[in-house]
């Protein structure tokens, strides 16, 4: 037992330097196939960031380009504008009052089409539509329906001798609100359908008939089973969603432009109409960053469902 | 207690798959019935028609006496045990176990003492606060029991609770089962592909095969007196020899095919020549696998010597081996059927 053991076996492991096997290393492999995803985040999203960051603390504006530091001014100023105050209202209020009809209308959707029914193709398909619609354009779809003169809903309304003249939906605070919440909501709904339809279909189907067969009924089964089990689903749903909304412009653009009177007004329709139309880039971007913290949160929420899912 | 009893029980599902076909069966009060087939012959579809989860083409299902046309699952007072347990992931054990008390009515005191009482009864007691995904096969079986027990059903369904176990708790959790069941008292009805489970477990097995019953019986009968040459090879293993003799067929189990000599095996025992091609030694018995010549067509057999048994068999040679008359069993060519003993 005098010859030292595993010489061969060393030798065999530092045999190949590089070059052959370079695809078999893991780490290596991992960062190449990463690349294309950080110089994308890179180009895409932090430069545009901390350029949103640079300008928020800046004097610049589009007339005049020239970059001289201001500190916190900006932010100073925003805050005391009446308007940004409403449109950060305005922003959580749509985004949370949205977000709790998704849920609800979401759930009973996607409850009714994971049912085996003749035609349960066609109608999965249309029930997507409105996701695959581009925003704007399925926007002026609703602009015309919710025309001060020609809307069809107040002539449903008229018909059935439930209205007289007209709603004026975008022209009245309160009823321009509803309507960008309505439509927010028509938006995500299928989405968040379709995520929690795929949540229920994987219920293995021997834990429905084991409930079936211990006596629950139709809402004992929902509120015991199928909700807990579809929870974590739901929220990664509705996070998404709210992210979605929480950002988006295109529907109030396109709707009311903020009015009437900035009586819609949000985060980045704020941030648009300030920082392009009114010029003034540094409130733009500081309006802008405002979005951030919330994102931040709801990012991190996400990410905590999908590992909940993951120990399910 | 309650007597389970189908009728002409059918079921056809879309592209004429005949899953179970016109099967009559009945229990007793109480008793272990074992329904034991080959994979995909319908077991489970005809206990899920039993338990109300499968609506039947055509025939009845009766418990009790009175008929279950239309009724769910939660009016037949039956308990379910699937083979995947289908426990609720996010719910506790106890959770687990007061789910059909709370879906009864039962108040919440109650419902602890007796899911308390049903776990103990199973041996996990000590495991109530523990989230399925916690448990090891075995006391996830329990754990289903518990939840399937607890609310004193008159009759159990148990669709192979066995088969995810391996194969040391598997025989623990067979004995468990059975003395459980004798315990309680409940009618059973046990769903399985494992023919030890079922001749051990089975107070009667019920064969099937294709979505047919080709065979009830007390597991005695069955291994003895199988109805049919499918019984008769499904059976056993190794299972029945069978040898081919003009319009019938020769049945023999591999343990009454014995060297001439070593038992006694009557005056009209049957002795043919056996050509021995090899021998596995298997620790307590010996498999002696070749043909038999002039019986009837040459075929291969196989003949199973107890470790007691310590005379020689050479291979490739001919041996005199014989069967005593009385465990020889006699089929129809055509049909497969039992027929009546022959002379030979
Ligand atoms: N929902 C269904 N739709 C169509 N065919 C089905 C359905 N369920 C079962 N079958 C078919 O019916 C036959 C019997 O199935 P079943 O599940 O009852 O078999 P099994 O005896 O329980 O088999 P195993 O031992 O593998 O569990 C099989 O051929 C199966 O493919
Ligand atoms: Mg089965």
């Amino acid at each position: 037992m005098s010859t030292p053991p595993a010489t061969a076996a060393g030798t065999a492991g530092t045999a190949e330097p590089g070059g052959r096997y370079l695809l078999d290393r893991k780490g290596f492999l991992a960062r190449v196939m990463l690349l294309p995803a950080v110089v994308y985040i890179v180009a895409l999203v932090a430069v545009p960031f901390f350029l949103a960051i640079a300008y928020s603390l800046s004097d610049v504006t589009v007339g005049d380009p020239s970059f001289d530091f201001v500190g916190l001014r900006n932010f100073a100023t925003v805050v005391g504008d009446p308007t940004f105050r409403r449109a950060l209202l305005n922003t959580v209020l749509i985004t949370v009052v949205a977000m709790a009809l998704v849920v609800v209308l979401a759930k009973v959707l996607a409850l009714v089409l994971v049912q085996d029914f003749r035609g349960k193709w066609v109608v999965r398909l249309l029930v997507l539509l409105p996701w695959t619609t581009p925003t704007s354009l399925a926007t002026i779809a609703w602009v015309w329906l919710l025309d001060s003169l020609f809307s069809p809903i107040d002539w449903v309304l008229r018909q059935l001798g439930l209205l007289e003249g007209n709603l004026y939906w975008l022209g009245n605070e309160g009823l321009a609100m509803t309507s960008v919440i309505a439509v927010q909501t028509w938006r995500i709904v299928p989405l968040a359908a379709v995520i929690i339809m795929a949540g229920l279909s994987a219920i293995p189907s021997d834990i429905n008939d084991a409930a079936k067969v211990d006596g629950a009924g139709f809402w004992r089964t929902l509120f015991e089973i199928t909700i807990p089990m579809t929870l974590p689903v739901i929220a990664v749903a509705t996070l998404f969603g709210a992210i979605v909304v929480f950002t988006d412009m295109a529907v109030v653009f396109v709707l009311t432009r903020g009015g009437p009177v900035d009586a819609t007004q949000v985060l980045s329709s704020w941030a648009f109409f300030r920082g392009i139309q009114g010029g003034d880039l540094a409130q733009g971007a500081a309006i802008a960053l405002f979005l951030f913290p919330v994102l931040l949160v709801f990012a991190v929420l996400i990410l905590r469902s999908a590992k909940r899912m993951e120990v399910m | 207690m309650a007597i389970v009893e189908v009728r002409a029980l059918t079921k056809h599902f879309d592209g004429d798959v005949h899953a179970v076909e016109a099967v009559d069966l009945a229990t007793t009060d109480g008793e272990f019935l074992v329904l034991l087939g080959p994979s995909g012959c319908g077991k489970t579809t005809l206990l899920r028609m039993i338990a109300g989860l499968e609506e039947p083409t055509a025939g009845d299902v009766l418990i009790g006496g009175n008929s279950m046309a239309g009724l769910p699952p939660r009016a037949r007072r039956i308990a379910m045990v699937f083979q995947s347990y289908a426990l609720y992931p996010h719910k506790t054990v106890l959770q687990n176990i007061v789910f059909p008390l709370k879906a009864a009515g039962m108040a919440p005191d109650e419902r602890r003492r007796q899911a308390q009482w049903a776990a103990d009864l199973l041996g996990i007691g000590h495991l109530l606060d523990r989230k399925p995904r916690h448990l090891s096969g075995g006391e996830r079986q329990r754990a289903a029991l518990a939840r399937a027990l607890v609310r004193e059903p008159s009759v159990f369904l148990l669709d192979e609770p066995l088969s995810n176990l391996d194969a040391k708790l598997r025989a623990t959790a067979r004995d468990d089962l059975k003395l459980f069941q004798r315990r309680v008292g409940t009618t059973t009805v046990y769903v399985t592909h494992d023919q030890v489970e079922a001749m051990g477990m089975g107070d009667r097995i019920v064969v099937m095969d294709k979505g047919r019953v080709r065979q009830v019986g007390t597991p005695g009968d069955v291994y003895r007196h199988p109805a049919d040459t499918f019984v008769a090879t499904f059976l056993g293993s190794p299972p029945m020899n069978l040898v081919r003799r003009d319009d019938v067929v020769v049945g023999f189990r591999p343990e009454s095919f014995l060297p001439k000599g070593v038992a006694d095996a009557g005056a009209e025992a049957l002795t043919v020549s056996f050509h021995v091609h090899r021998v596995e030694y298997l620790g307590s018995e010996r498999h002696v696998i070749g043909t038999v010549e002039g019986l009837g067509e040459e075929t291969r057999v196989i003949a199973m010597l107890p470790a007691t048994v310590s005379v020689d068999v050479p291979v490739e040679r001919s041996h005199e081996f014989v069967v005593a008359a009385g465990d020889l069993r006699f089929f129809d060519v055509g049909s497969g059927l039992r027929t009546e003993r022959q002379r030979l």
